[in-house]
């Protein structure tokens, strides 16, 4: 089996077949970090280009790495250094690498839809990076990784995903990879940050967290960003800490086997504690780790490997 | 010079006109209505040029009332010259021209050189709107009264809405006095700031940000009650959801003095079709959804919505090739405006021609309170022959010098094949002269 576009641009545009696919094609690879050497051949000769219009450390790192443990050749762009900053378009910059002949680009935008504009100008594989507001799909991936290795399965799993769902691309993805994959997803966070109409995404808005926080598995915490206040979207952020911040105090009625999960980077005392983050049901840093696993398998299906080639 | 149309099906609203007849047209005045027998001898003779308008619909000349023509100050986008060209194609013989331009049309000198620039350059008749505040800020009111004496047939601040209610009030009042109507641009700004598309499940979706349909609403109830308060002559430009189109009808209903208008981009397109981001789906106010296409489909038939026009907004590829939310809004809409009609309402029943047609003549000429909109005896010859079965995509071969339409690739039915303005043929077989 093998992924049926040649841009991964969200999860809404994955089936379940292809979301399996990419997971079971990430374990392997992943069991290639406990090697010494950690580079396998199979996109040798091939050029990726990081293409990054918004400051990232995690992701562009994290994808600079798949990248190069696959053996490809990697090109760094980024809007302050690129011909960006004398503004030229993006279509242009597209064409631009069309010419180069890269093979892949990964996108990182603020803005929504950025990654499509590049899909329809060129034929290079594009990987969307997070773009404005809409979608993140490898993190999607790479949080629903974690949870399927964790737990075995994702299906009939409880899922709350905290804090501010209104601009975060990170939910988005969540909500439509775990809708799929069979997962119960509820959203959770001040009114004013859930998005108009998300309940017919699939999901279930709540405003306390308390009143659910005993049935979930797995609890998905967003990072609350200081621009918001001024915006009046909510009053300050330590009624917003104490209204929905994760403490240990509130996970006294959690499950014992909670997976608490968080996209980074954090505001600690703010949407979590430190003891939270640092605790035994934390996996926050395994996180990273899948992320690195979940990018190969993703530019490994998208160059038309499949999972047979892989294991062979 | 002689002009006969003939065997044409005349529809005309005002006259409560639709049989088949020849038209007779001399020095730019339409001179006899009727069956050809019936015309004397000598007034058809060789030297007069005949129309054979068989099998095609003849329409007093189409009122655009509601264009974009971006001269002066951005003449890259779209002139006089060629926004009167892309009028001329797409059937209209009459159009007026909002008056967001740089410098904004605030001034007798900016009503001046438009209607000077027309009368050079243009093939179709213009009519200027005045703003309602100088330089379109919302805060003083411009020279209405001059430029009425100027030749300006309405007033707007279009594209911005004019916030503050006081002002709005007193331009009411003020206007009242000139029989001039003040078109609104209905959207509060708090409410709709930063958005780029109709807010809901698709907004969510897709990332964007959305303006609620109340940002209109709240607007449009707001100006009815302060027609209400002034007894001046509201127009509501470019109105798009189910409950504008439901203030609409109750104000209607209290006599209060209103009326409004829809543009064919409202009733044809969703917002499922920002899907993709193609940002020439990026409109203010924003594609809404099939329920609010719904409303305004009834309100179209009930008659609560008055006219029909094109908010024709020229924008080059340059500006428009972008991430969605850097592109400005707006779309170009003369030329496909008449078959979007024709397929989306006639077509589909939901208007009858009769209706249809008055929606682009004699409605907006009686808002407007123009002599134009009638094929009567010795009204100006301007006349507009539709062809309801000539079939077509559109490509995107434009008069206009903007190509941002996103309609380019469908296929519709019922284009304009001649437009006469004064007696004069400005385009023939679906080709300008």
């Amino acid at each position: 089996m093998r992924l049926k576009n040649k841009d991964l641009l969200g999860l809404e545009y994955l089936d379940r077949e292809e979301i399996n696919l990419i997971l079971e094609t990430a374990k392997p690879f992943k069991e290639l970090f406990t090697r010494s050497v950690k580079k396998v051949p199979p996109l040798r000769g091939k050029t990726v280009v990081l293409l990054f219009y918004e400051p990232s450390t995690r992701t562009r790192t994290s994808f600079e790495l798949a990248a190069k443990r696959l053996s490809a050749d990697v090109l760094n762009i980024s809007a302050s250094t690129s011909s960006v900053a004398k503004g030229e378009s993006l279509i242009d910059t597209a064409k631009t690498l069309e010419a180069m002949k890269a093979d892949f680009v990964v996108i990182r935008h603020s803005m929504a839809g950025a990654p499509q504009i590049l899909a329809r100008t060129i034929s290079a594989s594009i990987v969307n990076a997070g773009d404005g507001t809409h979608e993140h799909p490898t993190q999607g991936l790479l949080d629903m990784f974690t949870i399927w290795e964790k737990k075995g399965r994702l299906s009939g799993l409880k899922v709350a995903i905290v804090g501010d769902i209104l601009h975060s691309r990170v939910a988005r993805s969540n909500i439509w990879g775990l809708n799929k994959m069979g997962a119960k997803v509820y959203v959770v966070g001040p009114a004013t940050l859930i998005p108009p109409r998300i309940e017919q995404m699939g999901v279930k808005i709540f405003y306390d967290l308390d009143e659910i926080i005993d049935e979930l598995d797995v609890i998905n915490i967003l990072r609350i960003q200081m621009e918001r206040q001024k915006e009046n979207l909510f009053p300050s952020l330590r009624e917003y800490n104490e209204i929905f911040g994760v403490t240990d105090e509130r996970l006294k009625r959690a499950k014992k086997d909670l997976l608490v999960m968080h996209p980074g980077p954090m505001n600690r005392g703010i949407e979590i504690s430190s003891s939270v983050a640092e605790g035994s049901r934390s996996v926050i840093t395994e996180q990273v780790t899948n992320g690195i696993a979940v990018r190969m398998a993703v530019l490994y299906l998208l160059a038309g490997g499949d999972k047979r080639g892989m294991k062979r | 010079m002689k002009l006969v149309i003939r065997n044409g099906r005349a529809v005309d609203p005002k006259n409560k006109i639709d049989k088949k007849v020849d038209i007779l047209i001399e020095d730019g005045k339409i001179v006899k209505i009727g069956e050809s027998p019936k015309f004397r001898p000598g007034d058809v003779t060789r030297s007069t040029i005949t129309i054979d308008a068989t099998g095609k619909v003849v329409t007093p000349g189409l009122i655009d009332m509601h264009t974009h023509l971006r001269e002066p100050g951005r003449e890259d986008e779209e002139t006089i010259a060629s926004g009167t060209r892309a009028a001329a194609q797409g059937g209209f013989t009459s159009i007026c021209c909002m008056p967001n331009t740089q410098p904004v049309v605030d001034s007798v000198s900016g009503v001046k050189f438009i209607l000077t620039t027309a009368s050079q350059e243009g093939i179709v008749n213009v009519y200027p709107v005045g703003s309602i505040t100088k330089g379109r800020k919302g805060e003083e009111l411009a020279e209405i009264g001059k430029m009425r004496i100027a030749g300006i047939v309405g007033i707007s601040d279009d594209g911005k809405p004019v916030m503050n209610a006081q002002i709005m009030r007193r331009a009411l009042e003020y206007a009242k006095m000139f029989n001039l109507p003040v078109i609104s641009h209905c959207e509060d700004l708090n409410l709709s700031t930063g958005g780029v598309m109709n807010e809901g499940f698709t907004s969510t979706v897709l990332g964007l940000k959305g303006i609620p349909r109340q940002a209109e609403e709240i607007m449009v109830a707001r100006d009815i009650a302060l027609a209400e308060l002034t007894g001046g002559k509201l127009h509501l430009a470019h109105i798009t959801t189910r409950g504008s189109v439901e203030l609409v009808r109750q104000a209607k209903k209290k006599r209060i003095k209103v009326t409004c208008e829809t543009a064919p981009h409202y009733f044809s397109l969703s917002e499922e079709d920002v899907r993709g981001y193609d940002t020439n789906t990026k409109i203010n106010p924003p594609l809404r959804t099939k329920d609010d296409i719904e409303a305004l489909c009834e309100g179209l038939a009930d008659g609560t919505i008055d006219c029909i026009v094109s908010d024709h907004a020229p924008h080059l590829d340059v500006e428009k090739d972008l991430e969605y939310n850097m592109a400005p809004f707006g779309i170009i809409g003369l030329e496909t405006m008449v078959p979007l009609i024709i397929t989306n309402l006639v077509g589909k029943k939901i208007l009858n021609l009769n209706q249809a047609i008055a929606k682009m003549t004699v409605n907006p000429a009686n808002i407007l309170g123009l002599e134009k909109g009638a094929l009567s005896i010795g009204s100006d010859a301007d006349l507009t022959i539709i062809d309801l079965n000539l079939k077509k995509k559109i490509d995107n071969e434009f008069s206009s010098q903007s190509k941002n339409s996103p309609f380019i690739g469908m296929e519709l039915k019922g284009f304009p094949v001649a437009t006469i303005v004064g007696g004069k043929m400005v385009m023939e077989d679906g080709k300008l002269v």
